[in-house]
């Protein structure tokens, strides 16, 4: 949890240093709900890239559809009333969408593990931190229970929680928030998983302590060399963490981009006003820019473009045809989904 | 500013608030938490105060207790509801004076889930508050509610909606109308935009400082995310475990921080920039826990600076010049 740490982990210094292997793959998914007021396309058509070694930052308001994405990813949309419409999901280049229960199970917690914004909710208040733990590793891994007690000491000496020979029979509540989240990532970090998912894992908690947590989860990830899916609403804490990343409207991706290149050049309309209605980044006295409107309803997408509704630069075109997401040059990393680049550049 | 700081609305002196802790068969009080612990404040006419902290620190409570939502344990909060009135002290007033008094001192809440009851139309609940104190009724209240829901931003035909049928920050919009209603002087905001997506926060935010503009409203603004804070802030108090720590305009918390939680607090802020990423000042550990605070200084199991008289004596608050003043031993 060192300085230095911090600084040689920033991404962008990795990343230019070509591409890394591909880990998970989502080509135009689609996980639709059923419902009994009607179909809501909360993932409609979402394509990104997660790489080997790297964080991808999955930013977006609520219910753009980026908890879904994730969920879909370790297939626990409930179906009904989910259902994958279309698309793939590819890990180490297998669809994910076409393994059993059984292969996926097998899947879950040894090579994709995943992290939740609430940890009480998440941790079972019935069983100690040392069982929760010990059951991953026996489960998955076939420790016996006195070599799955040491792993679980361990796991907590790790993720930086004190006197873990202690804690180990500890429950949830007897817990900080931040300790709490501490042991959903030893947890998750229990089977040396290959990519883990973090949704929103710091939303619930301090800044002092998310601060505290992004940086262990950054020291973990460069140690294991592991990947990560970040999901977050949190702007500073993708630039504070990310190598790419995916700004996602209304069941899609609009934006993708190496994490630097996007803050300094954003070129969708979207991104655009949310980096404005940040008070971050406004001066003094001046008044915030803000996207009027709301996010539209998931069983009422506009058509064509979906954030048209909402842009300063819409034209009838936007109405009438999806843009699709592709690169700004001939090559280039950076994807965008819009038919006004050179308007949206003078925003 | 210098003549609406020489006679604050509201000047708030040591307000404690402490939880009596029960324990045992026959309920023995045992000890008291101190979620409040003697803080003082001061607020302007058209001044926003911030207090900032993280969970736990009492900010909630001191908000609450002000406005008497909880009885406060002990302190004064003098009122003056103009500059020439004389001063009324809050915390000495009987129920129903109080009653009376919160016309002019308001609160939001955090939830705009939570704080509206889903089974009356949101026209009811912003009118509500003038039927209560029998200021306007039948088609006068009608016009009232839906000069309100004009005034933030909302279509007047929403009056007869329920609050299901709005979105997050259109109930917030409602919030702010209801605590309107009755032209108050001070709006407690407490986590007023916590819950909101960051294109819908700017516009809440927006119309927070436009009804300021029109009304010359005072807030108390109660938050943990500094960004927020810094933006719209005058001043700004930092609390940490029931007491203020640091206090200054906004420009001195932010580019001068003298407190050294102050400073951890403020590097913890991840910057939406990824070229100029905050140093962090590593702050370990947890809040300790209220109901037995760390002897001495409070901050000082996390502090990277202390020394021994941090752990013997709770520094006293050090006059930094120009209203900004912080309460640690090494400034003294």
């Amino acid at each position: 949890m060192s300085q230095d740490q911090r600084t040689e982990s920033a991404p962008g210094g990795a990343a230019s240093e070509g591409e890394r292997e591909a880990l998970l793959q989502i080509e135009g998914l689609r996980t639709w709900f059923h419902t009994e007021e009607g179909i809501a396309k909360a993932v409609d058509g979402v394509t990104y890239t997660v790489r080997k070694g790297e964080t991808l930052g999955v930013v977006g308001e609520s219910g753009c559809g980026k908890s879904v994405t994730a969920l879909s990813v370790m297939q626990l949309v409930p179906t009904p009333p989910g259902k994958f419409e279309g698309g793939r999901i590819l890990f180490r280049g297998e669809d994910l969408l076409e393994k059993n229960l059984e292969e996926m199970q097998k899947i879950r917690g040894n090579d994709i593990a995943m992290i939740f914004q609430e940890p009480m909710s998440a941790l079972n208040p019935v069983y100690t931190v040392g069982d929760q733990i010990m059951e991953t590793v026996m489960l998955h891994q076939g420790l016996d229970k006195a070599a799955a007690r040491e792993r679980a000491i361990d796991m907590l000496k790790r993720v930086g929680i004190p006197s873990p020979e202690q804690r180990v029979d500890e429950y949830p509540h007897q817990l900080s928030g931040g300790m709490r989240q501490r042991v959903m990532i030893a947890i998750a970090m229990a089977c040396d998983p290959a990519l883990l998912i973090a949704d929103e894992p710091t939303t619930a908690l301090d800044v002092t302590i998310q601060a505290q947590i992004l940086n262990l989860m950054r020291e973990l990830q460069e140690q294991e060399g592991m990947s990560m899916l970040l999901i977050t609403h949190d702007l500073g804490v993708v630039a504070e963490t990310a190598h790419h990343v995916a700004v996602m409207y209304a069941g899609k991706v609009v934006e993708y981009s190496e994490v630097n290149e996007l803050f300094a050049r954003p070129h969708h309309p979207y991104t655009i006003g949310l980096f404005r209605s940040l008070p971050d980044l406004a001066s003094e006295g001046e008044r915030l820019n803000t996207i009027p409107g709301i996010v539209p309803s998931a069983f009422n997408f506009p058509s064509g473009c979906r954030f048209r509704t909402r842009c300063p630069i819409a034209t009838e075109r936007c109405a009438a045809e999806e843009p699709p997401l592709v690169p700004l040059e001939e090559g280039a990393e950076h994807t965008v989904a819009c038919h006004h680049l050179k308007e949206a550049l003078e925003l | 500013m210098s003549t609406e700081r020489s006679t604050p609305m509201i000047e708030v002196k040591d307000l404690r608030k402490w939880f009596p802790i029960h324990a045992g068969v026959l309920s023995r009080r045992v000890g008291e938490v101190k979620a409040v612990d003697g803080v003082s404040f001061n607020v302007g006419r058209k001044e926003t105060l911030s207090i900032v902290g993280e969970s736990g620190c009492g900010k909630t409570t001191a908000g609450r207790a002000l406005l008497r939502l909880i009885e406060p344990t002990g302190g004064s909060a003098l009122y003056r509801s103009t500059p020439d009135a004389a001063p009324v002290d809050l915390f000495q007033l009987s129920q129903e004076e109080m009653r009376a008094r919160r016309d002019d001192l308001q609160i939001i809440f955090q939830d705009p889930y939570g704080s509206l009851n889903p089974r009356i139309t949101v026209g009811n609940a912003i009118g509500e508050p003038l039927a209560v104190r029998g200021i306007a009724e039948g088609s006068e209240l009608q016009d009232r509610v839906e000069e309100l829901l004009k005034l933030v931003g909302l279509r007047p035909e929403v009056a007869n909606r329920y609050p299901h049928e709005f979105s997050g920050g259109q109930r917030q919009r409602v919030g702010i109308a209801r605590a309107l209603a009755l032209r108050p002087k001070l709006i407690v905001c407490d986590e007023a935009v916590s819950a909101l997506d960051v294109s819908i926060q700017a516009q809440v935010i927006n119309l927070l400082k436009d009804l300021q503009d029109e009304f010359n409203l005072s807030y108390i603004f109660i938050a943990h995310d500094l960004s927020v804070v810094r933006y719209i802030s005058d001043r700004v108090a930092v609390m940490y475990l029931g007491r203020i720590v640091e206090t200054g305009e906004t420009k001195q918390i932010f580019d001068d921080p003298q407190h050294p939680y102050t400073k951890a607090l403020l590097s913890a802020i991840p910057s939406p920039d990824p070229s100029k990423r905050s140093e962090l000042i590593p702050l370990t550990g947890d809040v300790p826990s209220p109901i037995n605070p760390p002897a001495g200084c409070h901050f000082h199991t996390r502090c990277a600076v202390a020394e021994e008289r941090c752990r013997e004596s709770y520094p006293e608050s050090v006059d930094l010049g120009a209203g900004h003043s912080a309460s640690c031993h090494l400034l003294s």
